[in-house]
């Protein structure tokens, strides 16, 4: 049985507008080992991201236990969260979210910056990043001169710059073409199988969800059975 | 290194923004610095007096004028180490709108009283040898291009009729802040006319010049010579030349007043321009702060990222207010000579200016530093640019 890397325990999320509560997940309970890819698929406001924002430590849940690793996410400070954030996260967004005033080197420099390395070891290191998502030739770029899978390439290398344990995606093939969701998705399950990265990916499009081990659905803020 | 050009490429972001920002508070800093200028020069006459002179004037107005006689009478008071005395002329050269302050004063005593009168020895004794020649301020004489040995007129409106002068001495400031646009013509001329013509305006002075050795005994030589004259036909009033200028500023107070109140609203209008914005910038950047704390940023950060940007455009704009006070003021004095004999921008106002830029960009940063703290991740990662 593999090492559990994340696991949920009675996770409840809700939000208060005005004095009505809207529950957006229910008691959620499971577990996901090292290494795993993990799909998670839903309608729309099925609570996919709120489960992914819990996880990456972003939001906080209503009720219930989430760890990762030893860490119990719920419990951590805000500095604590951020310190612990740019040390295990990888995250993922579906519009990219790159700096739009940092070249591609820049933009992936980023996390590196609360980091103690040094200049030349953070070259090293984006250098790398760069290097596995194809982007060795795009350094020098600003994100308006790249394309959109390319910028999201640039987004994965940012996430994976610092290492991470866990990268969660959300969307990432979500504002994309056919071929570029496909590379990145070649991309994905490069990180999964060769750099033994633990993904967690919320998606809509089933042939992205095809290259994860497992998919799980959300349906109004309840997992379904595995 | 990093955040420093985050912090500039982020100012730059929106061209024209900035621009128009840094060059609104550019004009505010230079417009702040001019009005706090023309505040000090109006101070200037009063900052340059000299603590060892007092000033005797009629303690009614200073229409009225006193006699001449009082001068023996007070330069035997103890502690009074010299006197002189001094008349407003007011002539006109050409034109009424041609004012320069015009001083019939006594050739033998009055310039010794003035050490920060620079005047070469020999024009002080052809000023002596002849009653119709007159000692002009160096920016005087190059305002109107006079030199030595030019004859100028001037039509009396106090004293009526047309006076023939020559120039003889041209006096430069030892100090800065020393007036160089008075004209000293002599007592003696104006005293001999005023016999033949209207005697009974002859003998009288508008005031009179005491130096004392000790400034610390500046009150009570002033009650002495005050108690001397009481109760005569023309009662004095003594003061220190500081106090006797400064009686000419308290009557232009509500200006002054005016021009500090107009220099602090210049201030808290571009305190609005750069909040508004800065305001602008960080509702645009929402969501990039978002993703920043998302990859492990803490709000600090996010807190340092703004008030260095808001600081970079405020020292931007100070800076250039700044570099172009100095051209505008010589502007502004080469207009106004004849109100502002001295129009210098003093270091004082450049401190305040500096300060002022410095608040205005850490207070202009407070409500977007607030709202992008404040912001919750999930909800700045759901704004969409």
């Amino acid at each position: 049985m593999p090492d559990t890397l994340v696991k949920l325990e009675g996770v409840y999320k809700s939000y208060w507008r005005d004095s009505l509560e809207i529950p957006v997940l229910h008691n959620i309970d499971f577990e996901i080992p090292k290494g795993e890819f993990l799909a998670l698929m839903g309608p729309s406001g099925s609570g996919k991201t709120t489960l992914l924002n819990l996880i990456a430590g972003i939001d906080r849940p209503s009720r219930g236990r989430i760890l990762v690793g030893q860490e119990n996410v719920a419990e951590l400070s805000e500095s604590s969260l951020a310190r612990w954030r740019s040390r295990i996260i990888g995250f993922i967004f579906q519009l990219y979210n790159l700096m739009p005033v940092l070249t591609a080197f820049e933009n992936v420099e980023l996390p590196l910056l609360l980091t103690r390395l040094n200049r030349r070891e953070r070259r090293r290191q984006v250098e790398t990043a760069l290097g596995i998502v194809g982007l060795s030739d795009r350094m020098k770029h600003y994100p308006n001169q790249l394309s959109g899978g390319q910028e999201q390439r640039v987004a994965i290398a940012r996430a994976i710059v610092t290492d991470p344990d866990l990268i969660l995606a959300d969307e990432p093939t979500g504002d994309l073409d056919k071929q570029s969701a496909e590379d990145i998705m070649e991309l994905m399950t490069r990180l999964n199988q060769e750099f033994e990265k633990t993904i967690i990916m919320v998606t809509h499009d089933p042939r992205a969800a095809k290259r994860a081990h497992v998919v799980r659905h959300l349906d109004k803020g309840e997992l379904e059975a595995a | 290194m990093k955040v420093l050009k985050l912090i500039f490429r982020n100012t730059f972001r929106h061209p024209l923004r900035a621009g128009l920002t840094i060059l609104g508070l550019a004009i505010a800093v230079m417009a702040f610095a001019i009005i706090r200028t023309t505040v000090s020069s109006w101070y200037a006459g009063a900052q340059a007096a000299s603590p060892n002179r007092l000033v005797t004037r009629s303690a009614v107005s200073l229409v009225f004028t006193l006699p001449i006689a009082y001068e023996e009478k007070i330069s035997k008071i103890e502690g009074v180490t010299g006197i002189s005395h001094a008349m407003w002329f007011g002539g006109i050269y050409v034109d009424p709108k041609n004012f320069f302050p015009q001083f019939a004063v006594d050739g033998d005593t009055y310039i010794d009283l003035y050490p920060e009168y620079i005047i070469a020895p020999e024009q002080m004794e052809d000023f002596l040898k002849q009653k119709n020649a007159v000692i002009i301020g160096r920016r005087l004489a190059d305002r109107f291009g006079w030199s030595l040995g030019d004859q100028v007129r001037l039509t009396g409106t106090i004293f009526p009729g047309d006076w023939d002068f020559v120039i003889r001495g041209i006096y430069s400031g030892a100090e800065e802040n020393t007036d160089e646009t008075i004209w000293h013509m002599r007592y003696d001329y104006l005293d001999e006319r005023m016999r033949t013509e209207m005697p009974g305006r002859a003998g009288q002075v508008g005031s009179f010049i005491v130096q004392i050795a000790d400034p610390s005994q500046s009150a009570a030589i002033s009650q002495q010579i005050d108690a001397m004259f009481e109760n005569s036909s023309a009662e004095t009033l003594t003061e220190t030349e500081e106090s006797f200028m400064l009686s000419f500023v308290s009557m232009a107070s509500s200006i002054v007043t005016g021009l500090q109140i107009i220099s602090v609203l210049v201030i808290g209008i571009i305190l609005l321009v750069l909040g508004n914005t800065m305001a602008m910038t960080a509702r645009e950047r929402i969501s990039e702060y978002a993703v920043m704390k998302t990859l492990g940023f803490r709000p600090l950060h996010v807190v340092g990222l703004i008030i260095g940007e808001s600081l970079f455009i405020a020292a931007l704009g100070g800076a250039m207010g700044l570099l172009v006070t100095f051209p505008i003021a010589r502007l502004v004095q080469a207009a106004m000579a004849d109100f502002f004999p001295v129009f210098k921008v003093e270091p004082i106002t450049l401190v305040l200016a500096v300060l002022a830029s410095f608040a205005v960009g850490l207070m202009a940063a407070v409500f977007p530093t607030l709202k992008a703290v404040r912001t919750p991740i999930v909800e700045g990662l759901r704004i969409i640019d």
